[in-house]
């Protein structure tokens, strides 16, 4: 993967943030995970690529920062259900978003979200992952890209 | 008062729409959270303004829209979407839509496009 399409994914990130009501995310040095062990955390939503890009995109955030992103983007309702929807839909964003400069068969398919455990989490061992850290207020989460063309 | 029908899967995005939408002048008949909800819900409620996402399950966006334009050619469509490439809002466009509006979305941006998709109602 070029460092242009990785930068896609951290401006998808950044924008998606500049919409909440804390506008403060700050985005960490992207680095290469082996996919034994990929990162995730309580809630992930997890985006499957086809077309000219194979593999998936996803996001991973703790139970807590999705609470107060809910809030942040003027929901009340903070149930586990909302939490679970809001996983997605930011990683569908951030996917979505990207076919602007990817174009349209950069293939994206509808979030599929995985809660708790990491071992739910299974992508080619083959690949290694980029995984960009992001800090919003005080809570650290992940976007994980695994592509291969 | 315009009758508006909300079709989303993310309930996170049909409940800001909600909240968002001037609501004197849009009136919320119906929420639908894929495709296929959306054109059953349509006989029914036959609004006047729909917004629209375009990834979703069973029926997705596209088809959809498709599908509500020829039922009824007057309906106004606006495309709710993170899908940012030009090629699917051409396409949008071409199967009946009438307004494109880029996830992520403010709540004054979504005013501004329903108030920009409905203008000429108002002439």
């Amino acid at each position: 993967m070029t460092e242009e399409t990785l930068q896609v994914f951290i401006d998808g990130v950044s924008r998606y943030f500049e919409h909440t009501k804390d506008n403060d995310l700050r985005v960490g040095t992207p680095y290469l995970a082996d996919n034994c062990a990929p990162v995730s955390m309580d809630y992930t939503g997890l985006i499957g690529v086809s077309g000219s890009n194979k593999g998936c995109v996803y996001f991973t955030a703790p139970k807590a920062m999705l609470r107060h992103l809910i809030l942040s983007l003027g929901e009340p309702d903070t149930s586990d259900e909302n939490m679970v929807d809001l996983v997605g839909e930011v990683a569908n964003t951030i996917s979505g978003n990207a076919r602007r400069e990817l174009g349209k068969n950069f293939m994206i398919s509808v979030p599929v979200v995985v809660s708790g455990a990491p071992g739910k989490i299974h992508l080619p061992t083959e690949l290694r992952s980029y995984v960009v850290p992001t800090t919003w207020r005080s809570y650290n989460a992940a976007v994980v890209i695994c592509l291969q063309h | 008062m315009l009758k508006m029908m909300i079709v989303d899967d993310s309930n996170i995005i049909r409940s800001k729409i909600c909240r968002a939408h001037d609501s004197e002048r849009f009136d919320v008949v119906a929420i639908a959270c894929d495709g296929a909800e959306a054109l059953r819900m349509f006989h029914e409620c036959r609004p006047d303004v729909v917004t629209m996402d375009l990834t979703m399950p069973n029926v997705d966006g596209l088809e959809c829209i498709a599908k509500l334009a020829r039922i009824d050619p007057e309906v106004l469509i606006l495309v709710v979407s993170a899908l940012s490439d030009q090629a699917t809002g051409i396409e949008a466009l071409e199967n009946g839509a009438s307004g494109f509006l880029l996830k992520p979305f403010s709540e004054e941006q979504l005013r501004e496009a329903l108030d920009e998709l409905t203008e000429h109602l108002y002439d």
